[in-house]
């Protein structure tokens, strides 16, 4: 039973950096009906940007609090500034030109960009620094510095949920909350809701549908950043790789939760964080791919509307 | 409207004289190139390596059988499958667990070139029927799901699939006595190599022949109909679903087919993470460059893909560690192997901004993609 909640708390707290990345792909979905394939690895180039930022500032697990207080906010705005531009940048330079063009042009060109993300970390990886490990390999795992503390807050219970748990859980609750407020309370979230709902007609309102795409794009990428920080110092190990497949369970997660749908991508999220965690414990961590690939397939097939929307159908 | 439709069937290059035309080049030098390797032994003195191109050649061959049935899934059908290397692995895996010694079926190389396709072709049914419905990127997104877990089933298969070590010793092709005879004294690796080299050659002739006639025929048509307007199809009393059945079923089945000529050539089905979401990505990389739709594009496609990643950018690495003298030979920069992701990255993305038709187009997908563009 202890087993049982230990996993539960593994699978939230997994979960909520699942939602924030499954966010960004659902943001871009609702608008642009466009997988974008290279938003794990916009995540995974962030989370180098972040080791490479702890590395400059030469922190450690002894570093003192004053010191991490003062640093750790300063790296997360710094990545979600690099994060959220860079997908800017992307949406200006490849995806744009590409809006009138039939829809497997941006889909395959999300995965060309996937790949370049994917490679420029691996020489990423290859930096002369200590946190990368200098001398080994420019592919091998790095390890992130455990920053945050790992103080049991039940006391001498067996049962943990540690500082670190609930940093994670109430930073991205805040986040998301932020991000809530912003597309149904101000003007340019209303854009956003008006475009996804349908971008002829927001263009026939007056709406800069460019600009709009462009800032989704930039909310998504700012999002993944901040996953970024948050998963390094969670998880504590990060690899160019990574982005494929934490993407993937973010997309799983995404459709899940009826894709374009956001509070369906956070719920999406913690729910494959507690499948994952829960699947590992009694399944097999080997498997964990081919459980969550699994109900990924039959989401698809059975309720391709996701677990808890009720999006319009489609029309053929 | 018809008259456009004749025009794309007849294409441009018909009205050359049938003596240039590139096939009739191209199959007779290939079918001598294994007496006479002349650029092989260019390559190794220019280049002092070991590098074999007419082994290379092999390698283009199979891939490029496994282009043309992602091609018949893409290209014609317009289906967007990221899992094309699932079916690669079924075909490579069955064909090693019905030859291999360990198991006491060893059907031999020619059975299971019947049975690698069958059962591959079996899985595309399975997967198909319930999710061909699905909308194409969900479509994109069930096939890519369904080859990672392929590939996980397969490596965590341990006593049935020898996980990462695959299955070996795959048996060599068996040939009529006269044949063996012919090249007697030769070592058994000439052997091996001469059969996978004519068999995949063949192969892959027979599949071009067998394309090109599908282009011509209902079938054919009905495919590249569907994918230029699936509500209109349907509206002329085909069925979609059904259809893109057949596409996906049939491209499965071929993609079996190479997978069965990739495990016996290397002699083991290879550890299963060598079928992974890259390698399906490269299969469509070289239907996309090449150009969808298109024959001689995709065999271009495949051809240049491989030429650059097995026999360009070793050489290549060579050179520059050569000649970057010890300093920096263990740097990550320095291997050439490892710009090889950015490099196809950014092919795909200038591909699709500049040229998304492809280097040697089908003249109705060219068509079809400008007169698109032109629309909003």
């Amino acid at each position: 039973m202890e087993t049982f909640a230990q996993q539960i708390i593994l699978g939230l707290v997994n979960g909520m950096v699942f939602a924030l990345i499954a966010l960004g792909y659902t943001m871009v979905y609702g608008i642009l009906e466009l997988i974008n394939f290279a938003h794990g690895d916009l995540f995974m180039l962030a989370s180098f940007l972040a080791l490479t930022l702890v590395g400059m500032l030469g922190l450690d697990a002894a570093s003192s609090g004053a010191s991490l207080a003062i640093a750790i906010p300063g790296i997360i705005v710094i990545c979600v500034v690099f994060a959220g531009g860079l997908n800017w940048v992307v949406d200006r330079l490849v995806y744009r030109p590409l809006r009138g063009a039939p829809k497997l042009a941006p889909l395959v060109s999300a995965i060309g960009v996937s790949f370049m993300f994917m490679n420029l970390g691996l020489f990423w990886g290859g930096l002369p620094m200590d946190v990368f490990g200098h001398g080994t390999a420019a592919a091998a795992p790095k390890g992130f510095p455990d920053l945050l503390p790992g103080t049991n807050l039940l006391g001498d219970s067996s049962l943990r949920i540690t500082v670190k748990d609930l940093v994670v859980v109430l930073s991205s609750l805040a986040v998301m909350l932020g991000l809530f407020l912003f597309v149904t309370r101000t003007r340019l979230g209303k854009a956003m809701r008006a475009t996804a709902q349908n971008p002829t007609a927001a263009r026939l309102m007056g709406i800069d549908v460019d600009r709009v795409i462009g800032a989704t794009f930039l909310m998504g990428g700012a999002l993944a950043g901040f996953a970024a920080v948050i998963y390094g110092l969670y998880i504590n190990t990060i690899h160019f790789q990574m982005g494929y497949q934490n993407g993937l369970y973010a997309f799983t997660a995404a459709v899940l939760g009826g894709i374009g749908n956001i509070p369906g991508a956070v719920l999406g999220g913690l729910v494959i964080g507690l499948l994952r965690a829960l699947s590992d414990q009694y399944v097999g961590a080997q498997w964990q791919q081919a459980v969550l690939f699994g109900i990924l397939i039959a989401i698809l097939v059975f309720r391709p509307q996701g677990l808890f929307g009720s999006t319009a159908r489609e029309k053929v | 409207m018809a008259g456009q439709k004749k025009g794309a069937a007849a294409g441009s290059g018909r009205r050359r004289p049938a003596w240039l035309r590139l096939e009739v080049v191209i199959v007779p030098l290939l079918l001598l190139y294994p007496f006479f390797p002349v650029l092989d032994q260019l390559v190794q003195a220019v280049f002092d390596t070991s590098l074999r191109l007419d082994r290379q050649l092999v390698n283009i061959f199979i891939f490029a059988i496994l282009a043309l049935a992602l091609n018949l899934q893409v290209g014609y059908a317009g289906l967007l499958q990221l899992g094309i290397a699932a079916f690669f692995a079924i075909g490579a895996f069955s064909t090693g667990i019905l030859t291999v010694g360990k198991y006491p079926f060893q059907i031999g190389f020619w059975g299971a070139l019947v049975a690698a396709p069958a059962l591959a072709g079996t899985a595309g049914l399975a997967l198909g029927a319930p999710t061909i419905r699905l909308r194409g990127d969900y479509l994109a997104i069930v096939t890519l799901g369904f080859g990672e877990v392929t590939r996980v089933v397969l490596l965590n298969l341990e006593n049935i699939t020898d996980g990462s070590r695959g299955l070996n010793p795959l048996p060599s092709p068996w040939l009529p006595d006269w044949l063996t005879s012919a090249a007697a004294g030769d070592a058994t690796g000439r052997m091996h190599f001469l059969a996978m080299y004519y068999v995949a050659l063949l192969l892959l002739a027979g599949l071009v022949i067998v394309f090109r006639t599908l282009e011509r025929t209902r079938q054919g048509r009905e495919f590249v109909a569907l994918r230029e307007d699936e509500l209109a199809t349907a509206c002329m009393g085909i069925n979609p679903a059904r259809t893109k059945l057949i596409a996906f079923a049939a491209g499965a089945a071929i993609a079996g087919l190479a997978g069965a000529l990739y495990a016996t050539n290397l002699t083991t089905t290879a550890e299963p993470n060598t079928y992974d979401f890259t390698y399906s990505i490269m299969v469509l990389c070289c239907v996309i460059i090449g150009g969808l739709g298109s024959l001689r594009g995709v065999l271009l496609g495949a051809a240049v893909l491989l030429t650059f990643d097995n026999v360009l950018s070793p050489l290549l690495t060579n050179l520059i560690q050569r000649h970057l003298a010890g300093g920096g030979s263990g740097h990550v920069l320095t291997s050439f192997t490892n710009w090889r992701w950015l490099i196809f990255g950014l092919a795909l993305v200038l591909m699709m901004r500049l040229r998304p038709e492809g280097l040697w187009p089908s003249s109705r997908v060219k068509a079809e993609l400008h007169h698109k563009q032109e629309e909003p």
